[in-house]
Parts: C-alpha cells; sequence; structure tokens
C-alpha cells in the first residue's frame, strides 16, 4: 500500500522564528535549513517529516521576518504544500519565488493531525480521505503556478528566456 | 483620490497606478544585511548575471549576527564582503556601524517620496520620514540587485488617526503596541498604512521609527508618516539626494479608518506568544523577569537610551540588562554625553550596536523559562532561545523594570 501524505496541523500566526530559528541563518541551504525546521515550536518534526506530507494551518502562516530560509527549510523537508487560512505577504511571496507550493483555505479547521488529504493544484480541491470530505481552495494563478512548478523564480524566468 | 502609496507607486512605475494595480516599479534604494544578503547573493549568482544594476544605490549594512560567533558566520560574511568588493558597493557598512534601519535613516537614504526595498521586514521603518519602503525575501532581493526593478502590488491603505498627549512615562512604543493589539497581527496583511492626528505630528523622528518600524508585526506592507516640518529639518545636511515630499490628497480613497485617543494610554506591555497580546502595564506588573534588553530597530536610539538613563541615573538594575545603541553613532553620542556612563555604573551591560539579542542569534540568549523584557518587536515563541518568555515594552519600561526585577510600571519612579 502506498503511505498517503500525513498532515502536521499547526495554529495561527505560525512565525518565521518558529519555521526557522534566527541562530540558523547561518545556513543556505535547504538540506541543511531542513534539519531545524520548526525545532523550536515541534521538535520532532525534522527527523518524522516525510516526502509529500503537507502543513495545514490557520490565519496568517509564515508572519514576521523576512528571511527566506523560512519556505527554504520547508521546501527542504519536502512537504508537498502548506494550506493555510491566509498568509504573511512577505511569506507568500518568498515560497513562490523558490517554488514552494501555497494553498489559501477556509476550512482548515476541519483538517486534523494526520489526516491524509489529497490536493489537486488545478482546481484547488483538497480530498480528506480519513474524513471523507472535499474543501475548495482557491487555486494560484496559472502563471504563479508556472514559477512553483518550474522551482522558482530564478528557474522559471530561465526557461522564458530559453 | 490617492494616497501617498499609490502616489509613490505610480512615480516609481511611470504610469498613473491605483489600489490593486500590479505595477513594476523602479526602486530608489535597496537593502541587504549579513543575515540575509547571503541569500540574495546566492540568487544573484544564480541568475547568472555579473553586475548589479547601480552600485550606488544597494546599501548593505552587517548587523544580524556581528561580530561573527563562530567560523561559519565569518566564512559568509567573509564571502559577502568580497561581493561587495567585487561590486563596488560603497554603501557597507561592516560589523558595529549599526542596525539598518538606523543606518539608512542617519545616513540620509530614507527620504520622502522615495521606493525602498529592505531584504529585511523592518524595512517599513523608513515611512517614519515619509517613504514607501516595504520588505522582501531573498530572490526578490537578487532581482532589484540585477535589475533595479520589483514587481508589487499597489496596497489599499488603512488610515489610523491618533489624537491626545501621552503622559509622562508613556512614549510612541506605548502606543505603538496600542495600536497593534487593537488592529490586530495580521489586521493589516497586504495593506499600507497612514498615520495622522496630532500626537503623530507631535512625536520625534525617533518615535515616528518606532511607530513605523512595527506595521509589519500587524502584516503591514508598509506604514508612512507623512513628511512634514520635522522630517525635513532632519534630513537637512543628510539626505542623499533630492527629494519631493508626498501627500495623499484630500479625500483619498482608504479602505478602513481607526480611531485612537491616547490622553490615558498607561504604558503597553505585549506579553509571550504574539505582538498583539498586549495589556495595559497595571495587568502584568509584578511579573519577575531574569533579562532586559534595550536596543533594536524599534527602540535603540538616542533617545531611547537617554529616557533610560534618566531613569537608570545612580540607581543599580537587579535585572541582567543589556543595551545596544542602535548604531555606533548613537553610541558616540550617547558616550559623549555621559549616558553609556550612566548605564555602565547603574550595572548594565554595553554591547556593540547591531541586532543582538533581538532574534536570539548570538547573544544575549535566554534558556528554558527565563523571561526577557524587551525593547524589541517580536515577542515569538523561542525568538531569543528555545523555552524563553518574551515581553514587549516601551525603554521606560523596560528600565523600570531593570531597577525593581520585575516588570514595572515607569511612571510610578519617576
Amino acid at each position: 500500500m502506498i503511505q498517503q501524505p500525513n498532515v502536521w496541523k499547526f495554529g495561527d500566526d505560525i512565525d518565521t522564528d518558529a519555521v526557522i530559528p534566527g541562530k540558523y541563518l547561518i545556513f543556505n541551504t535547504e538540506e541543511e535549513l531542513a534539519k531545524y525546521a520548526f525545532e523550536g515550536v515541534r521538535p520532532e518534526f525534522a527527523a518524522k517529516v516525510k516526502e509529500g506530507d503537507i502543513i495545514v494551518a490557520g490565519f496568517n502562516f509564515g508572519c514576521g521576518s523576512s528571511r527566506e530560509h523560512a519556505p527554504l527549510a520547508i521546501k527542504g523537508s519536502k512537504v508537498k504544500c502548506v494550506i493555510a487560512k491566509s498568509f504573511a505577504r512577505i511569506f507568500f511571496r518568498n515560497s513562490i519565488n523558490i517554488g514552494v507550493p501555497l494553498l489559501e483555505c477556509q476550512d482548515t479547521d476541519r483538517i486534523g493531525e494526520g489526516d491524509h488529504i489529497e490536493v489537486d493544484f488545478e482546481s484547488g480541491i483538497i480530498t480528506n480521505t480519513t474524513k471523507n470530505e472535499t474543501y475548495q481552495a482557491t487555486p494560484l494563478p496559472d502563471f504563479v503556478r508556472g514559477i512553483v512548478d518550474a522551482g522558482g523564480l530564478i528557474a522559471y524566468a530561465k526557461e522564458m528566456v530559453q | 483620490m490617492p494616497t501617498i502609496s499609490e502616489k509613490i507607486l505610480s512615480r516609481a512605475c511611470g504610469k498613473e497606478a491605483h489600489a490593486d494595480d500590479f505595477v513594476i516599479a523602479t526602486v530608489d534604494y535597496a537593502m541587504a544585511h549579513d543575515g540575509t544578503s547571503v541569500l540574495a547573493v546566492k540568487s544573484f549568482r544564480e541568475m547568472g548575471v555579473e553586475k548589479v544594476w547601480d552600485p550606488e544605490k544597494i546599501i548593505i549594512p552587517f548587523d544580524h549576527i556581528v561580530p561573527a560567533n563562530n567560523e561559519k558566520a565569518a566564512s559568509l560574511q567573509r564571502d559577502i564582503r568580497q561581493w561587495i568588493k567585487e561590486q563596488g558597493i560603497i554603501n557597507f557598512t561592516d560589523s558595529g556601524g549599526g542596525i539598518c534601519h538606523q543606518v539608512l535613516p542617519e545616513n540620509g537614504f530614507a527620504m520622502p517620496g522615495k521606493l525602498i526595498i529592505g531584504a529585511d521586514s523592518h524595512s517599513c521603518t523608513y515611512g517614519a520620514l515619509g517613504a514607501f519602503a516595504t520588505g522582501v525575501g531573498a530572490t526578490d532581493m537578487a532581482e532589484i540587485f540585477a535589475t533595479g526593478k520589483l514587481w508589487l502590488r499597489v496596497p489599499r491603505t488603512i488610515r489610523i488617526n491618533v489624537e491626545g498627549r501621552l503622559q509622562a512615562g508613556v512614549s510612541a512604543k506605548d502606543m505603538t503596541l496600542y495600536i497593534i493589539k487593537n488592529v490586530g497581527a495580521d489586521g493589516a496583511n497586504y495593506r499600507a498604512v497612514e498615520y495622522y492626528g496630532e500626537t503623530i505630528s507631535s512625536l520625534s523622528m525617533s518615535g515616528r521609527m518606532t511607530l513605523c518600524n512595527m506595521g509589519i508585526e500587524m502584516g503591514a506592507k508598509t506604514g508612512i508618516v507623512p513628511p512634514d516640518e520635522k522630517t525635513f529639518q532632519y534630513l537637512k545636511g543628510r539626505a542623499r539626494d533630492e527629494y519631493t515630499p508626498v501627500l495623499a490628497d484630500d479625500g483619498a480613497d482608504y479602505i478602513m479608518e481607526y480611531n485612537f485617543d491616547v490622553s490615558d494610554l498607561e504604558p503597553q506591555v505585549a506579553k509571550p506568544h504574539e505582538v498583539d497580546n498586549v495589556s495595559g502595564i497595571s495587568d502584568v506588573a509584578g511579573t519577575p523577569i531574569d533579562q532586559v534588553f534595550i536596543g533594536s530597530c524599534t527602540n535603540g536610539r538616542y533617545e531611547d537610551l537617554e529616557a533610560v538613563a534618566e531613569l537608570l541615573k545612580g540607581k543599580k538594575v537587579r535585572a541582567r540588562t543589556i543595551v545596544l545603541p542602535a548604531s555606533r553613532s548613537v553610541l558616540i553620542k550617547a558616550t559623549e554625553s555621559g549616558i553609556i556612563t550612566t548605564l555602565l555604573e547603574a550595572g548594565a551591560i554595553i554591547a556593540p550596536p547591531g541586532c543582538g539579542p533581538c532574534l536570539g542569534a548570538h547573544m544575549g540568549v535566554i534558556c528554558e523559562g527565563e523571561t526577557c523584557l524587551s525593547t524589541s518587536n517580536r515577542n515569538f515563541k523561542g525568538r531569543m532561545g528555545t523555552g524563553g518568555l518574551i515581553y514587549l515594552s516601551s525603554p521606560e519600561t523596560a528600565a523600570a523594570s531593570a531597577l525593581r526585577g520585575e516588570i514595572t510600571d515607569p511612571r510610578s519612579l519617576l
């Protein structure tokens, strides 16, 4: 049986210090940063997160510092995407710019820790197979999805130039 | 009718722009510090561009982890110094020069009507001088390094009016925390904020920087105080360039308006772990503290140190007290005026200008169960050290609390 993605559930106002503490600004690769992702708030995250897992949160995810280390740490954790009720502005830009997909969905309270969910990025439909429910997220506009799919803004721009 | 943000971004993109429009704007000044330039330079190199768009418009102050605390930080900083040299970037201040958000205003880069983008979330500080200033991440900064341009969505604007005279012992920080309490940690997300009213006009430039600095703590893209005579005075002999003050038109379109009267405002304190978790001091007075941090891009300016020295003069602190002047100039001025001696005699530690304990990166770190009262801008869980508790306050409250070893109303000592 294929192991389905697992939800890591967070609350409101998850700040970038929670995603990656300031002392790790001395690292500049996603692999190194991923080792310390959520260290202060979910110490088990870095060791237990699996490729394809999904982070689900409430309002204002990624508030605080402009450190791109935060979405890089998430990218390095190989999570499939972050779903939240809303995102802080700088974090949103940074995530798209480095190719981390984000989805805004108002129903994240219905998704629990460890639920198995599937995400269709094109339609924005989230299927919760644990609870047998579906939710509608706001899909990213096509060109933004293009940037994410390319792996980020620099790769996207290079593709465009070629 | 246009707001200040609409006017500045229209000028910067070369055509009339309205709220919600996407524009490609030409940046007047770009800033990155040691903490963020590492990734910005990495992205810039990945782009395969050889030279930055204009080395005179890029400002790089080293302030986050200074002086370097380990080999890794030292090696990253050496790499950036080398890049700065290769690129011919002259506006570089190395370790000890000060915090970016003090270095830029002090050296006249923050001016009315300018578009200033910083690779730091508190870049909104420059709105205190009437600039449109906002923070971005490394990839966006790399783009600016390469092209001098950035795409932006023109924000809608919230108008905040503040009236009333602040009591003695109550300062800009208290007013700022009170505003954040009311607007909420994401209440201004994606918005610009314009500040009006007699309380705002009567704030010093230092107080205006405290206010605008914390706009990001309500999610704001920028926070702007309309430039006035005080702004022009501050810029005399300092401004790097010609500037045209930009004001909103009468009848400008605001999506929301707040009105505050601060005449009776008591000192405010943000409790762990959210900046909008704010109480009046009467609710938290008596909370024991282990450490006091006075400094940061919010409250490390000369006027802040002066207020602290006034309370500490001839007395001894009971809590470990760390003071970081916001810049070398602030430190020199405070040394010459005797403030530094007063602080040292009171038992404070004076550390070199920089961000220091604020982000828990390399000094003044607190441990599990310890409490720090800080004049900085963020009390996020674990920010100054895993398991530590952070309260935010004005310099006056921080000084009074340092003396008692517990959160104390500074008005009781005046």
